[in-house]
């Protein structure tokens, strides 16, 4: 049951408007669009508006025009969390592009081939942790990872390498690091499988032509199918940039609100968080909050029209 | 490697080996957490690696929990909100995909360019007004705040997915309808909306996994006893009982659980979504 999606028959234009003649309003077009319209409209877009608005106010609902910004991005205490958290955000997403999706990738390459046995087992086994909830995943490796329950050390003492153990997830200068490979571990069914598609989508033709001049194996891989996948690989590319700069969950459940060790995986969303709900000795703070989260809007913003306008509209003339 | 003729057998060892790798890295975590759950503290720490089968085998931690968390109504919470959620989004998506996709009608491109903004643009930015409105309208710590946050964040992608499936919906049949005299409404209810129903099983099946694994939303909006979703009790619990690892190991399995159950019975529509519809 294919559906036959996969051929571009989903892009013919509908012709079938029959009531285009018919001069009445057509009252049925507004009814069947505004239950989703008018859910979609409450609480997306008008609290997302309302959010950039506040990002203007302070805590008083005084104007403070920019104020909040310029407190974000100079004040000493305060500028120095957001800039470690962006930072750090910046590094939790190149980790992800350069382990998750080359990983994704192969595993997805190997998967294509359909001689291979077991395909439906692995393709099943690979997505497990991805329906995980962040909850489950960041204690699970927690509990792994601890020094108190010392079984990551048993296994790498039993292939000889116990004396690389570190208590990673407490460390400063590896937490980071630790987390955004869990976090690759979760979400690398998501590359694969959409690779995986795009690579079942290849015409056989093509393949059988580059048999015929005699290009096989890796080599057929890397000039014939890799090419010809890249706006799949463009759209996990901007998947991981939007996932990844609203981050949250993971650091919260493996790390706490404080994303510790000494905010050393301090994300935006962590630090969205704190500042809009106050953490420990520091009041909520609303027009800040939003100012925070207005800057994640913008870079989001940003990727996603790099990669509409810039990669893209170059990418589209290898679909088939 | 991912040639299609010439198959060495060293290769496909070659394959098998690496796939076999990732499997035992994508199960172990899973599999220790589950194991180590029906033995006691002891079990735990001598022999976490062994089964739990002959002296090993105690589950007490399942009896802490029962006894020490509401898993019951943190369960039954959690069911509430992402069945409720999936039928609006299903029952509401399809409605608006319905009429992006077969209507002709001033703005159509644009209302279908809106709706799609929140593909996106991440619904959480909004919280801070989300949250606001949920105090003004007092529905703050009540299931329906999450309801409708999950529903509207579920819209963009059903009403994009499920208005390219319309779009192969055959028009001789709804034309057949209406020289019949059905109402545009008994053309979506009767005539469309069973035959793109493999779609919306697919459209539920991304929908329900965000909703039931989601965090923030439930810290946020209705963190109240009563209210407290499975994630996010699972949360408190493992956060306030840290030391008694039979404990935490027994919550986590039973979190893990039902998903994975949920997810091995529907994994075949899933994949096939994800491989067919979703890419395009």
């Amino acid at each position: 049951m294919t559906l036959g999606l996969a051929d571009g028959g989903g892009h013919c234009v509908t012709t079938s408007d029959t009531s285009t003649g018919r001069r009445p309003r057509r009252w049925h077009i507004a009814v069947f669009l505004a239950p989703a319209v008018a859910v979609y409209s409450a609480f997306m877009i008008i609290p997302l508006v309302s959010t950039l608005y506040q990002s203007f106010f302070s805590k008083e609902w005084d104007f403070v025009g920019l104020g909040n910004f310029v407190q974000l991005f100079t004040d000493p205490r305060l500028s120095a969390s957001f800039w470690n958290a962006l930072g750090n955000n910046f590094y939790f997403f190149v980790i992800h592009m350069i382990v998750q999706n080359p990983i994704g990738i192969l595993l997805a390459a190997l998967l294509s081939n359909p001689r291979l046995r077991l395909r439906g087992f692995y393709r099943t086994v690979f997505f497990i942790p991805t329906i995980l909830s962040f909850v489950i995943v960041g204690f699970v490796w927690k509990l792994i990872l601890s020094p108190t329950w010392g079984i990551s050390k048993t296994l790498m003492n039993s292939v000889g390498i116990g004396w690389l153990y570190q208590p990673w997830l407490g460390k400063e200068e590896s937490a980071l690091t630790t987390l955004a490979l869990i976090s690759n571990w979760q979400f690398i069914g998501i590359p694969m499988m959409l690779i995986y598609a795009a690579l079942l989508s290849i015409p056989d033709e093509v393949i059988e032509a580059a048999e015929c001049d005699g290009i096989t194996g890796w080599a057929q891989f890397w000039k014939i199918q890799l090419p010809l996948v890249l706006p799949a690989i463009g759209i996990i590319s901007i998947l991981t940039f939007v996932g990844n700069f609203n981050a949250f969950d993971l650091i919260y459940a493996a790390q706490g609100a404080q994303a510790g060790p000494n905010f050393s995986t301090d994300l935006l969303g962590t630090l969205l968080f704190r500042t809009f709900f106050g953490a420990q000795l520091q009041l909520g703070d609303r027009g800040l909050g939003s100012a925070i989260a207005a800057v994640m809007f913008l870079i989001i913003l940003i990727g996603v029209c790099i990669y509409l306008f810039g990669v893209q509209t170059r990418l589209r003339r290898y679909q088939f | 490697m991912a040639g299609r003729s010439t198959q060495s057998p060293f290769r496909s060892i070659a394959a098998h080996a690496i796939l076999l790798t990732y499997t035992v890295i994508a199960l172990f975590p899973v599999f220790v957490v589950v194991v180590n759950s029906f033995k006691n503290r002891k079990g735990i720490f001598g022999d976490p690696l062994a089964l739990p089968i002959g002296a090993l085998w105690a589950p007490e931690g399942y009896a802490k929990v029962w006894l020490r968390g509401d898993f019951q109504l943190y369960f039954q919470n959690s069911l509430i909100v992402t069945v409720a959620a999936l039928v609006l989004v299903l029952l509401f998506g399809a409605m608006a995909a319905f009429a992006l996709s077969e209507y002709r009608f001033k703005g159509n491109t644009l209302m279908g360019l809106y709706l799609a903004l929140g593909i996106m643009i991440p619904i959480r930015l909004g919280t801070v007004a989300i949250l606001q409105i949920m105090v003004a309208s007092g529905i703050v710590n009540t299931l329906w705040a999450l309801i409708l946050v999950y529903t509207a964040q579920g819209l963009p992608l059903s009403i994009f997915i499920l208005s390219e499936f319309m779009r192969t919906v055959s028009d001789d049949l709804k034309n057949a309808g209406r020289i019949d005299g059905l109402s545009e409404y008994t053309i979506f209810f009767r005539l469309v909306l069973p035959l793109v129903r493999p779609a919306l099983a697919t459209v539920a099946v991304f929908t329900m996994i965000p909703i039931w694994n989601d965090l923030w939303f439930p810290l946020i909006l209705a963190p109240a006893e009563g209210t407290k979703t499975v994630t996010l009790g699972a949360q408190m619990f493992l956060g306030q009982f840290q030391s008694e690892w039979d404990a935490v190991l027994a919550a986590l399995t039973l979190a893990i659980l039902p998903v994975l159950v949920l997810y091995l019975i529907f994994s075949r529509q899933l994949i096939r979504g994800i491989t067919s519809g979703a890419v395009k």
